[in-house]
């Protein structure tokens, strides 16, 4: 049997309420597809219609080569870790880790091999005899990955995984999962977040979903330098977008000409002009705009600017300044043109 | 700067003295009256009960009864009985209200809390307009058949006072149970089922467990309760059936044989204060 998940046009509602509206995706196999989206998206029903526990309300669902669009949670093989780790809290760690293949009937000599097994890939081996209660949330959302990885599935699903961890240790086992997924190159993870840090640092490839509808679907690289749609740009990395017109050479914003690739745009045409905060440079360059600071804040290693130009608010993040222009001063702002997209007018729909 | 000193102490001193008359009396004096009440009107009547007992040969006399020891057995088994049942049917009822999602669930659940309002004798009433010798389960029969009487005539034989005891203490062991399992996570029911585990293994595995200090709790208290239920068995007039409570009743009221009354009364409170006592060990440990 291969892993991989392939979603066909499916859709699931709640009376008329549509919340996974016709998706088409494919997870290869061995590949970390997250699914990113804000609340309400639609990215957790997705992953729940691939679990069994939402029945869609029409297309297929495909694990590996087989269609389990009918088949119930435990026939189709997965592992699964949610935001709130759902371990037993009778059972003990080393317990908790054996429930699937108990559940699975394997064989009683094998079970305490694989039990010590996926601990020691977590490095909760040395929590085997504790209760849930016992561990820290780190701790527990490791033995729920041991849980998971225990059964040796084909298709791992992550829903939030690390939501309830505070930052500090939410860094760390972003760096334990990517290093589990080094380890386990055949299983195909389904990654579901809000979180875009997590879905650039771990993915490869991230599917953006906004209003039950997939958005865009890339790799991290695709999708912050070139997105396809205005939400894919604001939702990944939070980038300028500047409505603009485009012209022979470039855009013109507010009655600036700008110069940047077109990719074909039609002259006269209005498109939005994407660049990332961090690409765009204080003073004199290409592409340069002049504007009054409406606001400044200190991030620490940087400063990031707000600046009125034309009537548009443009974002700057620029390397922390000895001395803070005044508000209301007047400064330049430029970019690169490759760092620039156009993204077409209307693309955003969906 | 005295006359200031004077003026504030004055008003404040009445207050002053009232706390310090007030430390003055001893804490336990204010649990004299409570106590009083109580021991006038619950605890000496008791009293004169065990006193009562007390008399000349009493316990042996009441213990070496056929009666007795036919009652005890009897209060026992119907208990146990009644409690094994309310607790299968219980947890039945309880998971298909709480995980079964169909419509009205929560309804249901509102009208269990209701249902421990009513009066056990209601119950009995409304089976024995069902299931009674004249009732409609037995009218049905004799109309369609033609027959004399219709088949259903164990309401007045033990089974119909355990049917009667089951459907009335079974909503005291779905409360509690309804309780934990709102407190449960559904994530592990949807992990365990990921993993591989089917609808009978998550019940045995991850809900039992989960629902035993609920379980236990209401199983004590659906105990102590049959223990000492009156009414259910006075309702269905079961011939035969006699319980601890009923021996007390036809022995002081029907024999004025107050001694024997006093005793068996003793031995119920005994077993009713024993049990009490285990419940309430196992609903600390329930958190309930």
């Amino acid at each position: 049997m291969t892993s991989g998940i392939r979603f066909d046009a499916v859709s699931v509602a709640y009376g008329d309420t549509t919340v996974l509206d016709a998706l088409t995706l494919t997870v290869e196999p061995g590949e970390v597809m997250a699914l990113l989206g804000p609340s309400g998206s639609g990215k957790t029903t997705a992953l729940r219609t691939v679990a069994g526990f939402v029945r869609p309300r029409s297309g297929r669902v495909h694990i590996g080569d087989r269609d389990v669009t009918d088949l119930p949670p435990y026939k189709r093989g997965i592992g699964m870790v949610v935001q709130q780790y759902a371990l037993f809290p009778h059972l003990r760690v080393d317990e908790n880790v054996a429930f699937g293949l108990k559940a699975r009937k394997h064989p009683r000599a094998e079970i305490p091999g694989r039990v010590a097994e996926a601990l020691e890939m977590t490095g909760m081996a040395a929590y085997a005899r504790r209760h849930p209660r016992e561990l820290s949330g780190g701790q527990q959302q490791r033995v729920a990955i041991a849980r998971a990885l225990a059964i040796r599935p084909d298709v791992l699903l992550l829903d939030e995984p690390l939501s309830a961890l505070d930052a500090q240790l939410r860094s760390g086992m972003l760096a334990e999962l990517a290093r589990l997924h080094r380890e386990l190159p055949d299983v195909s993870i389904l990654y579901v977040t809000h979180d875009q840090v997590e879905a650039l640092t771990l993915a490869d490839r991230i599917a953006v979903m906004d209003r039950a509808r997939l958005q865009d679907c890339g790799t991290p690289q695709e999708l912050y330098r070139r997105p396809r749609t205005e939400f894919t740009a604001s939702f990944v990395g939070n980038a300028n977008l500047l409505p603009v017109r485009v012209t022979a050479g470039g855009a013109e914003l507010a009655g600036t000409a700008l110069e940047l690739p077109t990719d074909g745009a039609a002259p006269g045409s209005s498109a939005t002009l994407c660049v990332r905060p961090h690409l765009v440079g204080l003073g004199a360059g290409p592409n340069a705009l002049t504007g009054r600071i409406a606001e400044v804040q200190w991030r620490g290693a940087t400063h990031r600017l707000y600046v009125d130009v034309g009537g548009h608010r443009v974002k700057a993040d620029v390397r922390e300044l000895r001395e803070t222009p005044p508000l209301g001063s007047e400064v330049t702002l430029h970019f690169a043109p490759e760092d620039a997209v156009l993204l077409a007018a209307g693309v955003n729909d969906g | 700067m005295a006359s200031a000193t004077t003026s504030t102490a004055a008003p404040a001193r009445p207050a002053a003295a009232r706390r310090e008359r007030s430390r003055t009396v001893p804490g336990w004096v204010w649990a004299l009256p409570p106590v009083a009440v109580l021991g006038l009107v619950f605890l000496y009547p008791l009293g004169l009960v065990v006193q009562e007992s007390l008399a000349p040969g009493a316990y042996a006399s009441v213990f070496a009864s056929a009666s007795f020891r036919d009652a005890l057995l009897t209060t026992v088994w119907l208990a146990l009985g009644a409690t094994v049942g309310c607790l299968v049917l219980g947890f039945v009822l309880a998971l298909i209200v709480a995980f079964v999602p169909f419509p009205g669930a929560k309804a249901v659940s509102r009208f269990i809390d209701v249902f421990l309002s009513f009066p056990s004798f209601l119950i009995t009433l409304a089976l024995l307009f069902v299931y009674g010798t004249v009732g409609m389960a037995n009218g049905l029969w004799t109309g369609a058949t033609g027959a004399a009487e219709g088949p259903f005539h164990f309401l007045t034989t033990p089974w119909g006072v355990l049917l009667a005891e089951i459907t009335y203490f079974t909503p005291f062991v779905m409360r509690p149970l309804l309780a934990a399992f709102s407190q449960l996570d559904t994530a592990q029911l949807e992990v365990a089922s990921s993993l591989g585990a089917r609808p009978a293994r998550i019940v045995r595995r991850v809900i039992l467990p989960e629902a035993l200090p609920a379980l236990a709790a209401g199983g004590s208290l659906v105990l102590v309760m049959c223990l000492n239920e009156f009414g259910i068995v006075l309702f269905t007039g079961a011939k035969g059936v006699t319980t601890l409570p009923m021996l007390v009743y036809s022995k002081a009221i029907l024999e004025s044989d107050y001694a024997a009354a006093c005793v068996v009364a003793v031995v119920n409170v005994a077993i009713s204060v024993g049990l009490y006592g285990l419940y309430r060990v196992v609903s600390k440990r329930a958190g309930a």
